[in-house]
């Protein structure tokens, strides 16, 4: 793994911090996650207080910071599919898999994550899974679902 | 430029440039600030400071709006109470409302607030993010349910320490101030100064209170409790018991704290007045054999914690002496209690200081003598003011203790250890007189003196031309550290205080500080100088005797051991 963050960090200047972004973007689609690890080369090349890589990497919903499963399941929170009861069923995705959206099973199977919207909104409501859509999910079908993987 | 603006139907001038905020507080209009600080980058996160401006459609945040020339504005019009209200009333929505528990109660801004506001009862309710108070630092204890997420901390933290131990996670209403992965701070680059205590608006962040166990230790038959008040602390505590501050503070203070059961009382300054012999000691050693110079101070524990943590490199500049604190503590448990009648009783070293991290300085083993703790609880002069409270020490009424005490016996350079540039100032004084074998005359060094961050002072000792720097903020010996990176070499001793001003502004000081009351600090320790008559660490006969019991006591050279950190 330390050779893939090096070889990334060489391409950026020492001690700028307004790298920090794109740094961050390159090393999640290298790694798929940022690592507790990678956060600290960042800080140490960047010059920025580590607090500071984990709270800029905490702002934005695109970093992740476990590593994502074998199949990433993402349920949509947008406006129609809140009211189609979305929540719901993420709350029952997360009782069948035992865990929280924005983790991952010990297995390395599942894992889940919230988004704003996939932009499905007639068909709500709807979860990808590895970017395969499903649509007017219900509690019945959605067991069905997982229970095929 | 200079114009001139409309504020409440009032024509003002107003220079170009500056924020709203400046130009009201000018005219002596108060407005509310919660996340505002001076000096620093405004942020205009918590809007308690909103006007409004005729034309803008929106209110505006006075501090960090900057004043233009066509500008009416109104700070206290029914509109902006009434937004000040309600944005009191949300942030109030998910505050505990355990005031009367609160360590910050009386202090707190939220309260006066909310005060002022006029706010009855709670409007909204919501809820924070459950997240645990954070007790893992030996000094500082965060809880996140009392925080408003001003920045405050945020910002002297990275701005005047330069450490960025705690920072802003996550996003909108799930957002708290935190670390990474929600770790412990003393697991992160804190290092324990206290000073985002001092700027905490609310009660999210006190000291690690050690009052229960002094109290404790004071009940209990089987201890000898002592004590030992620092300089800095006898300087700024008369602010909160209601007297003058003088010379006459230590003699009060003296009668208070034995009144309250302490049955020894020790001044600091004695113990900073061995760290003096020995730092000059440690310098004239390091010109004799031509070592690598700068000699960094090491009394000041925050930026010992610094080297130690962020540039474990640069230890071998540091110095090794101990600090005041502990040098006292070595001396209280190994000389002075053994004469007196408490043999059959364990001593128990309380050390009242202006500081956080001195609480974490005196659980370090390696500055431990012969296996025990040199000072055993450290409280600060908040937790001293409170414990006066407690034992109900009226000071109107009280007789200044005037008799002679031996172990108050001191001279006055210790006491400037209070205040930035007052180590470089006294072991400046004692290094003359080891090299020259006479005395500064005059003693005082004015170059150290007054309310600055940087002071340098150069003199030529013989051939050689000495030169002394004093910073503090340690953002500034961060600054400092990389002049010498890049070559400069003409600095011998760098006495670094990791808070703005020295001791006087510690992490333990009362809360809201301002620079009327370090200036009155300041002039309080620098008046304690000029009247003593002893003013050099050198000629202060307790010291000699104690240097002649330490080499009667020890003929393997562990004389020098117990005076100085051995850090591996």
């Amino acid at each position: 793994m330390e050779e893939v963050i090096d070889g990334i960090l060489v391409k950026y200047p020492l001690n700028n911090k307004e790298n920090l972004i794109p740094v961050l973007q390159e090393i999640q689609k290298e790694l798929g996650y940022l690592s507790g690890d990678s956060l600290l080369f960042v800080s140490k090349h960047l010059n920025v207080p580590i607090n500071q890589v984990y709270g800029v990497a905490t702002f934005y919903d695109q970093f992740h910071f476990h590593k994502k499963g074998s199949f990433h399941i993402k349920v949509c929170k947008g406006t129609t599919c809140q009211v189609n009861q979305s929540l719901a069923l993420l709350t029952e995705i997360e009782k069948k898999l035992q865990i929280k959206a924005g983790q991952t099973t010990r297995d390395g199977k599942f894992s889940i994550e919230v988004v704003s919207c996939l932009g499905a909104c007639s068909k709500s409501p709807v979860m990808s899974i590895n970017g395969n859509y499903h649509s007017q999910l219900s509690k019945e079908n959605i067991h069905k679902i997982l229970s095929s993987i | 430029m200079v114009f001139t603006v409309e504020i409440n139907n009032q024509k003002v001038a107003a220079k170009s440039g500056e924020t709203i905020l400046s130009i009201l507080n000018r005219n002596g209009i108060k407005v509310p600030t919660l996340c505002h600080l001076n000096g620093f980058t405004p942020t205009g996160s918590c809007r308690m400071c909103v006007v409004e401006v005729e034309g803008m459609e929106n209110l505006v945040t006075a501090c960090s709006h900057p004043v233009e020339e066509w500008m009416k504005i109104y700070s206290h019009s029914p509109r902006v109470l009434k937004a000040r209200k309600t944005l009191v009333e949300l942030l109030l929505a998910a505050h505990p409302d355990d005031c009367l528990y609160c360590s910050r109660m009386g202090a707190c801004e939220l309260q006066t607030l909310s005060d002022e506001l006029n706010i009855t009862e709670r409007k909204y309710r919501s809820r924070k993010p459950s997240i645990i108070i954070d007790r893992s630092c030996p000094s500082i204890e965060r809880d996140p349910a009392k925080c408003i997420l001003c920045e405050r901390c945020i910002r002297i933290c990275n701005e005047t320490i330069g450490v960025g131990a705690i920072e802003i996670i996550g996003r909108g209403n799930k957002s708290s101030i935190g670390t990474q992965n929600n770790r412990g701070l003393n697991t992160q680059s804190c290092v324990k100064c206290g000073q985002c205590i001092m700027v905490c608006p609310t009660g999210a962040l006190k000291e690690k209170s050690s009052y229960n166990i002094v109290l404790e230790a004071m009940n209990n038959p089987q201890f000898y409790p002592v004590i030992q008040v620092s300089p800095a602390v006898q300087a700024s505590v008369s602010e909160d018991i209601g007297i003058k501050a003088g010379k006459d503070v230590l003699n009060l203070l003296w009668t208070a704290l034995q009144k309250m059961g302490f049955k020894q009382v020790f001044d600091t300054s004695l113990g900073a007045d061995l760290t003096i012999m020995e730092l000059s000691e440690e310098l004239v050693q390091r010109i004799n054999n031509k070592e690598k110079f700068p000699l960094f101070t090491s009394c000041c524990p925050a930026w010992v914690n610094y080297i130690e943590q962020a540039r474990p490199d640069l230890k071998k500049h540091l110095a090794t002496s101990k600090t005041p604190q502990q040098m006292m503590g070595m001396m209280i448990k190994r000389f002075y209690t053994e004469s007196e009648n408490s043999s059959s009783k364990k001593v128990f070293s309380v050390a009242v200081m202006p500081c956080t991290a001195k609480k974490h300085e005196a659980e370090k083993s390696v500055v431990a003598d012969c296996g025990t703790r040199d000072v055993d609880a450290v409280i600060t002069t908040r937790e001293l003011v409170k414990m006066i409270r407690h034992f109900g020490i009226d000071f109107s009424t009280l007789e200044p203790d005037t008799s002679e005490q031996p172990y108050g016996m001191r001279g006055s350079a210790g006491k400037l250890f209070g205040v930035s540039g007052g180590v470089s100032e006294s072991v400046f004084r004692t290094l003359h007189c080891k090299l020259t074998g006479q005395d500064l005359s005059p003693a005082k060094v004015s170059e150290t003196r007054g309310l600055k961050t940087r002071k340098e002072i150069r003199m030529k000792i013989g051939k050689m031309s000495i030169g002394f720097v004093s910073v503090s903020g340690l953002s500034n010996a961060i600054q400092l550290l990389k002049e010498i990176e890049f070559g400069r070499n003409n600095i011998h001793l760098v006495e670094v205080m990791a808070c703005p001003y020295g001791c006087i502004n510690g992490g333990g000081q009362r809360i809201g500080t301002d620079e009327k009351s370090l200036k009155s600090r300041m002039k309080a320790l620098y008046e304690a100088d000029e009247e003593e008559l002893i003013k050099v660490a050198h000629k202060n006969p307790a010291i000699l005797s104690l240097y002649e019991k330490i080499l009667d006591k020890n003929e393997n050279s562990l004389g020098i051991n117990i005076l100085h950190n051995f850090i591996a």
